[in-house]
């Protein structure tokens, strides 16, 4: 019974967050745009690039593709943390609080409206890529790699949503965006790694996320094996776990 | 005009410029896109993309750092000026521009203020390149006097996108509208020089890149850096910023004149 009413609690919130989208649908434009930009001038900039031996594809938008979508999933996450500043500071996140409702099931409502929200600007974004020329990887691969991209999503949503709730004020964006921009750039996201140069190699090898854009990637390079899928998944659950946990503790710590 | 007219108009343009640079520095909001995500594009195209050097037809350079600090400056001199106009459109949201044109002051003066602030922040964005690239390993083969140039040419590159930033504000009224030209600034420099060689760069953006006049600016940002300082480029720059300047100024005197008589 209780977990029944969680669960609409959960439903009721997750619609309140999607809401944004049908009443205000300019707002997801730019999510969509941007990345979409971004992988269609790195293209035209940096093509060249798979001229290089190292690159397993002549096509640099295939392998581009990955970080576009992830940069979709990541603004989609990132502008929930944004939203819950700002509703931290117009009270309305004050009066959630006073509900009779379990605050994980509070923080799974804000997140799991992030993961639906970011369905729009992956998926957009794969049309732009897959009218330009992305390889088609076929029905089974294009599931999952929206599934990992959502669940990118959900990561960044957990992550700016704590910042959110331990700075409280929307002077917090910055941080909130650049740490996903770290997340999602500091890997092998322009070149493979052993063609990276300098301290960006280092970095791309210890970032988790770099394991995530390589088993997408795999599917947009026909080269899809177990090892880079399960390396994937063990990130996005590890990683989504730690985060949405920091989450908790921060909405824990919330009103004391 | 009169000497004591030419003075309280350079005061005004003078306080309105400093009002503007201060709330600049005072809020995150408004500095990251002038400096962090700059900076961190910098960071990744550096890293990313560093072993195009060793493709055939790219500049002898000294390192992919030299070559990608223009297009950090640019990157944040045309942020400064989208910020500048989104600055001036929360001015007229607010109603503290009215408020100016119903004061004994010049009304272009008021939008020069804004292009004054927007000046100075495209000068502090070169050199805050400058100096990350010196930090990070980078030489400015041009020496003090190169430095000077990239500078002073940031500046003027930020005051003539300021003037069509400024054109969008006085024309929409809404800080919605100006902020909305930032994912078009990576367009305009995805179709120039400013990240990669023109001859390397796939087509249709190659023929585009030839024929945008940013592409001048940013090879006039990039030259006294990686070769030292060339007439013949330095002059084609200042032309790409006259081009532009020219579409900013007249747009936004245009803009600023319908405003006028609106109000």
């Amino acid at each position: 019974m209780a977990a029944a009413l969680h669960l609409d609690a959960i439903g009721v919130l997750m619609r309140r967050n999607l809401n944004e989208i049908l009443r205000v649908p300019g707002a997801a434009i730019p999510g969509i745009l941007a990345p979409a930009v971004f992988m269609v001038g790195l293209t035209a900039a940096f093509g060249k690039l798979t001229d290089l031996s190292g690159f397993d594809t002549t096509s640099y938008i295939s392998f581009l593709i990955p970080v576009s979508m992830l940069q979709g999933a990541s603004f989609t996450g990132a502008a929930t943390g944004v939203n819950m500043a700002r509703d931290i500071e117009l009270g309305w996140f004050d009066r959630l609080f006073v509900a009779p409702l379990p605050r994980p099931a509070l923080l799974a409502g804000i997140v799991l409206s992030a993961s639906f929200r970011a369905l729009l600007p992956v998926t957009g974004v794969l049309t732009i890529g897959l009218l330009l020329g992305v390889h088609w990887p076929g029905v089974p691969g294009v599931l999952l790699a929206i599934a990992f991209a959502l669940t990118f999503s959900a990561i960044a949503a957990s992550w700016t949503v704590a910042l959110a709730l331990k700075f409280r004020t929307q002077d917090a964006a910055p941080l909130m965006q650049s740490s996903m921009f770290i997340a999602v750039l500091f890997t092998t996201s322009y070149a493979p790694l052993a063609l990276l140069t300098g301290w960006l190699q280092t970095v791309a090898a210890i970032n988790p996320i770099t394991q995530v854009i390589e088993g997408i990637r795999a599917v947009f390079l026909d080269n899809v094996t177990w090892t880079s899928t399960w390396h994937a998944i063990v990130v996005l659950i590890v990683v989504l776990g730690l985060t949405f946990a920091f989450a908790l503790r921060q909405l824990a710590r919330t009103g004391r | 005009m009169t000497l004591a007219q030419l003075r309280a108009d350079v005061l005004v343009v003078r306080a309105l410029g400093w009002r503007s640079i201060r709330n600049t520095f005072r809020r995150p909001q408004y500095l990251a896109p002038l400096v962090i995500f700059p900076t961190l594009f910098l960071a990744v195209n550096t890293g990313g993309a560093g072993a195009a050097v060793r493709l055939d037809g790219f500049p002898e350079v000294h390192g992919f750092l030299d070559f990608q600090l223009a297009s950090g400056m640019l990157q944040s001199t045309m942020l400064a000026a989208v910020m500048g106009g989104t600055g001036l459109a929360m001015d007229i949201e607010l109603g503290f521009t009215d408020r100016l044109f119903a004061a004994p002051i010049s009304r272009p003066a008021i939008v020069l203020g804004r292009l004054a602030a927007t000046f100075v922040m495209g000068c502090f964005a070169a050199c805050w390149f400058l100096a990350i690239g010196l930090i990070f390993g980078a030489w400015i083969k041009g020496g003090p006097i190169g430095a000077i140039v990239v500078i002073l040419m940031a500046g003027l590159c930020a005051t003539a996108f300021g003037g069509i930033a400024a054109a969008l504000a006085l024309k929409s009224g809404t800080t919605s509208v100006v902020q909305g030209t930032f994912p078009l600034v990576f367009v305009i420099m995805f179709l120039s020089s400013a990240f990669f060689p023109v001859d390397l760069m796939a087509e249709p953006a190659q023929t585009i890149a030839r024929l945008n006049p940013l592409s001048f600016v940013a090879d006039g940002l990039r030259q006294p850096i990686i070769t030292g300082l060339s007439t013949h480029v330095f002059l084609s720059a200042l032309l790409g910023v006259a081009v532009i300047g020219t579409i900013g100024f007249v747009t936004s005197g245009l803009a600023l004149r319908g405003r006028l008589k609106a109000n």
